[in-house]
């Protein structure tokens, strides 16, 4: 095992290609000990197969793994010192929950005592609080039941690495946030790395402290929660990690006036050092002020109401402003002073700039078809 | 339509009734129902040629079936780690297997078999060491193995719709935990697949020990039960034939029923 000053898991330019299709692209990541990783993006970027290459179910093509500063190469899973939490459990439907939750311990050499392996196999389901289920049948269990089990079954073998395959996907959305909940409190009680491989940019944001973003089998993106979403580093960062409107528009020689498609200039605050040209700026839906009555000649767009989602605690407008396209707003039912717009109403629509992010237009590498990039 | 259906049924099912019918009858004439009686079951349980044949069979059933049910799970899980093109080739060749008349498995069988002993007797006989040099010939050896290949191809079929219906995450999961390859196989995935090798088992031994065709051509001067009936046959059908075919009947009925359960039960469990 490592030390402690020693990352937990590190990627050495590791790329991972199926025949003809490139998965990972020459990736290089280092995770420290402890963290809690998330590798987020849409199906077929490659987060996967990192966890796999990780628990060792796939071989790199080129480049090295490594597990607490040893390299990985050619090592199979069963001599790895980590575990996984799979997608769909992958429980073993004929062994009980006892069995299932001993059954790495019962494989370690030298053997561990039997009453040892069940001392900490009661241990682990106290952990997941299923102490008094170790005799169920495991198709007794519900979907979030058999989810605990196994975590325990990962847990009690105390890996220096948990991996987490989309383990929250198959449950539904109040299990979601309670698991959501136990996992993080669990990762910061036990201190063992987590990596979580997901689709869902707010089960990564809300549960990891470090989120790589992926694309293409490249990493796009690697920081803390708050930095991604609020420092997107290109536009399909900004697009899938929450959502965003974007205004196509030319920035000036100055770096700071921007020319509308409707002919108008906008001052985005400070000098942005992307270069002049084709540009895109992306502005959050909550960062959008929206005003009910539209005089035209006021601050801001003017736009129309056409759609309304009422969150609870929030409102989601869709506006159709002239000349820029439809824009997302979200408005917090706290400033709101309880009244709703309705749909066909006319607004006025406004943002601090210095909000706005700016990205040059070759970064138009986004997800498919949508301006309001979100995915769950 | 529905008539004809019916009548489908009556013609495959009224020669089966009526053996069995025939069966418990007290006279000893098959054409006309006398009395209830079981005595044909005495009498042909208390035959030593039928006996001798049965066990033949029961020896050549057992062992066959246990040979398909080894080879048959080996393959069914090597297919699984073969690529797609070679899968669909064996899988192709699997189902050829089974479609394949009996006949035809019969007379190559025995073509076979003569080409190999007229090969390797000459060479066993010139490097015996003894005068007593031991002569391959039809027998058990050879019913044994014709119906092992076939039930092969047939218990190869069911362990690998098993198999693919096992899904390769519990595979992972065991290696995760620290199991190797041999530990997952035993601990996780034989297990699994138990039910389905022991189905294959069962409906090859219902085939070895009903098949008549193929054993016909390789048998050689053994005689087994299909074959020992259809020889008591040439002499006239007595109660005792329908006795024994009645019982034979049985037999199959619950062994197939059994399988069929063993196979229904795991697609529930997974």
């Amino acid at each position: 095992m490592g030390s402690a000053a020693r990352d937990d898991i590190e990627f050495r330019s590791v790329t991972k290609a199926y025949g003809a299709v490139t998965a990972v692209r020459n990736i290089s990541l280092n995770v420290p000990k402890g963290a809690f990783l998330a590798l987020l993006g849409p199906s077929g970027c490659g987060k996967t197969t990192c966890l796999r290459m990780i628990g060792g179910f796939e071989q790199p093509t080129s480049g090295e793994v490594l597990i607490a500063g040893s390299g990985m190469n050619g090592v199979p899973p069963y001599r790895r010192p980590v575990n996984m939490v799979f997608q769909h459990y992958a429980l073993f439907p004929h062994f009980n929950v006892e069995q299932n939750v001993a059954y790495g311990l019962r494989q370690m050499r030298p053997r561990i005592p039997a009453q040892e392996i069940k001392r900490r196999v009661g241990e682990a389901l106290e952990m997941v609080r299923l102490g008094g289920f170790a005799n169920r049948r495991i198709h007794e269990m519900s979907g979030g039941q058999q989810q605990r089990v196994a975590l325990a079954r990962a847990l009690v073998n105390r890996p220096s690495v948990l991996l987490l395959d989309e383990p929250l996907a198959a449950l539904d959305k109040k299990l979601r946030s309670a698991m959501q909940i136990e996992l993080q409190t669990l990762q910061r009680e036990l201190g063992i790395t987590f990596v979580l491989v997901t689709h869902d940019q707010e089960e990564a944001l809300s549960m990891a402290d470090l989120v790589c973003v992926m694309s293409g089998g490249a990493i796009k993106q690697l920081g803390a929660p708050q930095d991604v979403y609020d420092r997107p580093a290109d536009l399909f960062v900004a697009d899938f990690v929450g959502k965003t409107n974007h205004i196509q528009a030319t920035l000036e020689a100055d770096g700071r006036t921007l020319r509308l498609p409707d002919g108008s200039a906008l001052d985005v605050g400070a000098e942005r050092n992307i270069g002049a040209g084709e540009t895109t700026l992306a502005i959050r839906p909550e960062a959008i002020r929206l005003t009910p009555g539209g005089e035209p000649r006021g601050e801001g767009f003017a736009g129309t109401v056409t759609h309304r989602i009422f969150l609870g605690s929030s409102v989601e407008y869709s506006v159709s402003v002239p000349a820029l396209g439809d824009f997302l707003v979200t408005a917090d039912r706290s400033t709101d002073e309880g009244q709703l717009v309705e749909p066909g109403q006319s607004v006025r629509l406004g943002f601090d700039p210095a909000a706005a992010h700016l990205f040059p237009a070759s970064h138009a590498a986004q997800p498919e078809g949508n301006t309001h990039g979100q995915q769950t | 339509m529905r008539a004809l259906v019916f009548a489908v049924y009556l013609f495959l099912y009224t020669p089966i009734a009526l053996v069995v019918l025939f069966s418990f009858n007290s006279g000893r004439n098959a054409s006309e129902l006398v009395g209830f009686s079981t005595q044909w079951y005495g009498r042909a349980l208390s035959n030593p040629f039928l006996m001798e044949a049965l066990q033949t069979s029961l020896i050549i059933a057992f062992t066959s079936a246990g040979l398909a049910a080894v080879f048959g799970t080996m393959a069914a899980i090597g297919l699984e780690r073969v690529g797609p093109r070679v899968r669909a080739i064996f899988d192709g060749l699997f189902a050829a297997a089974i479609v394949v008349p009996g006949v035809v498995i019969g007379i190559a069988t025995l073509v076979a078999l003569a080409e190999l002993f007229s090969f390797v007797n000459p060479m066993l006989a010139s490097v015996w060491p003894g005068t007593n040099v031991p002569k391959l010939s039809l027998g058990y050896g050879s019913i044994i193995a014709a119906h092992g290949l076939f039930s092969m191809a047939l218990v190869t079929m069911i362990v690998k719709a098993r198999i693919a219906s096992l899904g390769r995450d519990i595979v992972e999961a065991s290696g995760d935990l620290y199991a190797s390859p041999l530990t997952t196989f035993r601990e996780i995935v034989l297990p699994q697949i138990r039910p389905s090798i022991v189905a294959g088992f069962l409906l090859a031994f219902t085939f070895s020990f009903d098949d008549f065709i193929i054993a016909f051509f390789v048998a050689g001067s053994k005689t087994t039960l299909p074959i020992y009936v259809f020889a008591s046959i040439r002499r006239g059908v007595t109660p005792e034939i329908n006795a024994v075919a009645t019982m034979v009947l049985v037999a199959s009925l619950v062994l197939i029923v059994i399988a069929r359960i063993l196979m229904r039960e795991k697609k529930i469990a997974s």
